[in-house]
């Protein structure tokens, strides 16, 4: 690992100092995705900034329909939380299955969002319910945050601070893990919102996606058989060792007939 | 070099060191505690888990830094005396190492297990101790362990 300017900032506005002043800089969240990538030279940023010691990052709130989490909660106290249970429980029960549980005890919901990777739970949450991210700078629609291969909308030193999830009327996220990284080799969350049926679709390519040819035959008819006849093509999906680009996209429609199953 | 302080097992310790120290390395080169082990250094394998402030988690992806001011625990800090902890005591019963690198780790996370979920059956504890590998693959006597030192801890 090189060496780096490390700093603990007490609040967001000091951690927006800190990281404008550095010149590569990075915020550090629960460190299980950056200390790996530093340890191993794919990652070398001249300064830490340690978002770990700011309590305002911290936190879970219901309030007007909503369920808003602070971005350094940790996927454990998500998953722990009776508030996230009672009003998503889809999404206290995705944070169950987010790497092991030491890695939900430090892994965060800012940093796994702003790491982006194509294979990470959170991505397919926030797709599906609609969620809004709330940096130090703006708020930004889950649809507008995704944009590519750990690629955000997130600007340089820009903090996630919080993720709002407004609450559906239905939920389930589905995943089929690798089972030595148990990184989703497909995930898929189905939501019943306001705005009609959402469908996100994590580990089958580049990033995080609606599958819009899902949403539309479960828009029609919201159950499981409705699907029967869908059809996901293998194209652009990721093919490697472990799974096929055309096994990969009938993951995706067995993981999501099982998700809308498990809406009840 | 940052002065770090923190309290390892009940004891406050402080050390200067290098910011890019693991807290699993604090641990062993600078508190001199080395039941808490290095296996594959990836976060994969469980072998450094320690406590901190009363979670578990991988010592080998986290900056010692980051620890500054926590209340860590590790394995040498669970006995009282010559009194076993009652998790250690069911790890001997039932035979529940080989070569016994993974199990330091493997008592400190069945500790959390049990912490958070008292009443786990057998498929639960298997499922929630994924994130703790025993290349001896001794899981079913460790799997017994973690049961009988459930009912340990809660009697």
């Amino acid at each position: 690992m090189n060496s780096f300017e490390y700093h603990r900032p007490g609040s967001v506005t000091d951690a927006a100092a800190a990281i404008s002043g550095a010149d590569d800089g990075k915020f550090l969240a629960g460190g299980q995705t950056l200390l790996a990538v530093m340890k191993l030279g794919l990652a070398a940023p001249s300064d830490l900034v340690d978002l770990g010691g700011i309590a305002d990052l911290k936190g879970i709130q219901v309030k007007g329909g909503a369920v808003t989490i602070g971005a350094m909660t940790t996927h454990a106290e998500v998953n722990s939380s009776a508030d996230v249970q009672g009003a998503i429980p889809a999404l206290a029960s995705l944070a169950s299955v987010i790497g092991d549980r030491q890695v939900r005890n430090s892994g965060t919901l800012g940093g796994s969002l702003a790491n982006n990777d194509p294979a990470a739970d959170y991505p397919a949450a926030i797709l599906a319910l609609g969620a809004t991210i709330t940096t130090d700078k703006r708020q930004i629609a889950a649809d507008d945050f995704i944009v590519g291969l750990f690629e955000t909308a997130l600007e340089e030193g820009e903090m996630i601070t919080s993720v709002s999830f407004p609450q559906p009327s239905k939920a389930a996220y589905k995943k089929f893990k690798q089972p030595a990284s148990r990184f989703a080799l497909v995930g898929v969350f189905v939501a019943q919102t306001p705005d009609g049926v959402r469908v996100a679709v994590t580990g089958a390519s580049s990033h995080a996606h609606r599958a819009e040819v899902l949403e539309e035959a479960l828009g029609n008819d919201f159950s499981p058989s409705a699907l029967d006849s869908v059809t996901i093509p293998a194209d652009g999906l990721n093919s490697d060792i472990h799974a096929s680009a055309e096994y990969r996209a009938n993951l995706v429609k067995v993981m999501a007939i099982r998700a809308v199953e498990a809406c009840g | 070099m940052p002065t770090i302080s923190m309290t390892v097992n009940g004891n406050a310790v402080s050390a200067d060191v290098d910011v890019r120290t693991l807290l699993v390395h604090f641990i062993r080169d600078n508190i001199g505690l080395t039941g808490t082990h290095v296996g594959c250094d990836t976060s994969q394998c469980g072998a450094c888990v320690v406590h901190v402030g009363g979670k578990s988690v991988k010592s080998c992806t986290m900056l010692a830094v980051q620890a500054e001011g926590a209340d860590v625990a590790t394995i040498e800090g669970l006995a009282s005396g010559d009194e076993m902890h009652p998790m250690q005591a069911a790890f001997k019963e039932h035979h529940g190492l080989q070569c016994g690198f993974c199990t330091p780790g493997m008592v400190m996370s069945a500790i959390d297990l049990v912490n958070n979920n008292p009443g786990a059956d057998e498929a639960t504890i298997r499922e929630q101790l994924d994130g703790n590998i025993c290349r001896c693959t001794g899981y079913h006597n460790i799997v017994k362990a973690i049961q009988d030192g459930a009912s340990r801890m809660g009697g």
